[in-house]
């Protein structure tokens, strides 16, 4: 090429940047890779040292993760017809027959009740606001502002016990109405600024043209000012949902039975028979892909989103 | 189409003055434009008529009816903005089609249908519909904007410098096509421009601002020929005028201050003697540069003059315009 350039990076940059972000990723990636060979690894290879790389794969810790099984004795083993399904001769190998399912699949949907309802509940709530905010003149505007940032600036948790006592009073204690309004208002601070940031962005002359054009300003807002805000609303649903599916402290305080999220719930997984590295590793691999299934879907909006101010002229 | 009428109308924005005391009357089916410079209000003046401003004073009165406590919507104007004209996510055709289906007008689909096509007809730009309103050009996209006004029938067609960010050619292009299609819809259209040829060869009317105030309106020919003091006579002609103090000639009447000369009321062969300095061919014509007691004139000379730097020319006045020291015209 002989075509010159400031802004096109010489191969020789290329060529560092790109080792850079490669041995960032293989940093990073590598617990991912860990945890997700570890599930399908049997209990003694996955204690193995030094750790096995190569190893026999078994869907022992993905069975093991869905139900609970008790030990039964060789005579009684016997005794029983053979095994119907290819799970049930997984377990039988063990020495163990099946006792039923395990809770990991009530936590995992109330996962998925929590994260997506406080994550779409933010979302809303933040677009009005952060509208509201970047186009109305609001009383006292900055300070709220700044009130509503000021949220974020101690540790959630700080103020985990007064919420676990003002939860228990109003009955919202392990439900999951109670933990969606929580990470609501966690998230909700972080998804107004991030949105008013991009409002802000969004020139008036825009909803101006609807209200001309015949259009109420809901409508206007409705039809005008939401698909473009769809970069910002994308990325900031990213981010309250991986906050709000990732939480731990507040789920292990707050919930126990009905509610309880998975995080909390997989480190339980290890007491039931034995230290069962397997199941944990598969319910962590499973709790991944929710969250990186979303992200993907809006993966085109959120690499947008971050660079927003640096692409729009 | 109805008439437009502004009353005594003032904006400020805090320390601005932005539409100063304008009143205003914008004859149903004229075509007016707004002339002025960069701030002198004129985007204020379409934003108040619109509705997305309130007047600190006067009134805007649509058809008759006082208009000051209605929403946008419920104005029935139309209005091309100066800027940010299309909405980006939206096809052209759908940008064409949104102010048909607005719930004020709630158009029925065959019917927006054969609008959009005619208006994309009119302003050539039927086989870009399906665009992305974003990959346009900014002509197609000016045009497109421009349509989007033409689709709706509106009392008023508010027009912000539509054409201010165009290449030469298409402006001149635009221009003849937008005067074409106010003719023939026989439409209201206020139109604010900062370029004098834009206002003069379009209008039916001039309004002239500075500074938030309408300091002279009337017919492209009266403004050009009779402008009521020194900014306006300065803003309308190509070259400019030629402003000299008032006494250079001899002539002049009590408290003249300064005499306006357009390039076309200097007549030459008699009077006073200047210095050629330069000569601009301009293929029909010739614009001569000359040096008179130590001011510069330009005016016209005729194509088969043959004139050269350095010859000498003796000009006087014909029809002189004489303005005071405040810059009013006084003869
Ligand atoms: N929203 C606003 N806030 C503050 N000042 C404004 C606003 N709109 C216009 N102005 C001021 O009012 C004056 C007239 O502006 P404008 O009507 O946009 O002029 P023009 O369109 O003729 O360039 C300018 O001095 C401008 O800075
Ligand atoms: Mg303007």
């Amino acid at each position: 090429m002989s075509s010159y350039s400031i802004t096109e990076p010489s191969s020789r940059q290329k060529w560092v940047a790109g080792s850079l972000v490669i041995a960032y990723a293989i940093i990073t990636l590598l617990p991912l890779v860990w945890i997700l060979t570890t599930g399908f690894k049997s209990p003694t290879d996955a204690i193995a040292y030094p750790p096995k790389v190569v190893f026999e794969p078994s869907l022992e810790g993905y069975v093991n993760l869905f139900t609970t099984r008790t030990r039964v004795t060789q005579e009684q083993l016997e005794a029983l017809p053979p095994p119907a399904t290819w799970y049930e001769e997984i377990v039988r190998d063990r020495d163990m027959v099946i006792a039923g399912p395990s809770r990991y699949g009530e936590r995992f949907l109330n996962s998925v009740i929590i994260g997506f309802g406080s994550t779409f509940l933010s979302v809303f709530l933040g677009t009005l606001a952060a509208y509201a905010f970047s186009r109305f003149k609001v009383p006292l505007k900055d300070d709220l502002l700044f009130f509503i940032l000021s949220t974020r600036m101690m540790p959630p948790i700080a103020v985990a016990i007064p919420i676990f006592l003002m939860f228990r009073t109003l009955g919202l204690s392990d439900t999951h109405l109670g933990m969606i309004l929580l990470y609501t208002a966690v998230n909700i601070s972080l998804a107004v600024w991030l949105l008013k940031g991009f409002i802000d962005e969004i020139p008036r002359e825009y909803e101006e043209a609807a209200l001309i054009d015949g259009y109420t300003r809901f409508q206007a807002f409705y039809k005008v000012v939401l698909p473009q805000a769809a970069t910002g609303i994308a990325s900031t649903a990213i981010f309250c949902l991986i906050f709000s599916w990732n939480e731990y402290a507040f789920a292990v305080l707050l919930t126990s039975g009905t509610a309880q999220t998975a995080p909390p719930f997989i480190p339980t997984i290890i007491g039931v028979g034995g230290q069962d590295w397997p199941a944990v590793a598969a319910g962590a691999t499973l709790f991944l892909v929710p969250v990186m299934v979303f992200t993907i879907l809006l993966r085109k909006h959120l690499l947008r989103g971050i660079t927003f101010g640096a692409v729009r002229k | 189409m109805a008439e437009v009428r502004l009353s005594n109308l003032s904006k400020s924005f805090g320390d601005t003055d932005a539409v100063d005391d304008v009143t205003m009357n914008i004859p149903n089916g004229a075509f007016v434009t707004l002339l002025g410079p960069t701030g002198a209000g004129k985007t204020t003046i379409l934003r108040l008529i619109a509705g997305l401003e309130t007047p600190d004073q006067g009134d805007v009165q649509i058809g008759g009816r006082s208009v000051v406590a209605d929403t946008p919507a419920q104005r029935n104007v139309a209005m091309v903005f100066q800027q940010y004209s299309l909405y980006p996510h939206l096809s052209v055709r759908e940008n064409l089609a949104f102010p048909l289906r607005s719930p004020l007008l709630k158009t029925p689909e065959a019917e927006i249908e054969r609008k959009v096509a005619e208006v994309a007809e009119v302003l050539r730009i039927s086989h870009k519909l399906n665009n992305k309103a974003t990959a346009l050009s900014g002509g197609e996209m000016q045009r497109v904007s421009i349509g989007r006004a033409l689709v709706r029938e509106p009392s008023i067609y508010l027009m912000d410098e539509p054409l201010s960010s165009l290449d030469a050619k298409l402006r001149s292009d635009l221009r003849i096509e937008l005067k074409r299609i106010q003719a023939n819809l026989g439409a209201t259209l206020l139109y604010v421009t900062h370029d004098q040829i834009e206002a003069m060869t379009m209008a039916t009317h001039v309004g002239v601002l500075d500074h938030g105030r309408l300091v002279q309106f009337g017919s492209p020919r009266e403004i050009y020929e009779n402008p009521v003091n020194l900014y306006v006579a300065g803003r309308l002609g190509q070259p400019r005028i030629n402003v000299l103090p008032a006494d250079m000639f001899g002539g002049a009447p009590t408290g003249a201050k300064t005499i306006g000369l357009r390039p076309e009321h200097i007549a030459q062969g008699e009077g006073k003697s200047s210095e050629v300095k330069r000569v601009e061919h301009l293929g029909d014509q010739i614009r001569l540069h000359l040096r008179l007691d130590g001011h510069d004139i330009v005016t016209l000379s005729e194509n088969y003059q043959t004139v050269e730097p350095g010859d000498t020319v003796a000009i006087q006045p014909r029809n002189p315009l004489f303005f005071d020291a405040s810059g009013a015209r006084i003869a």
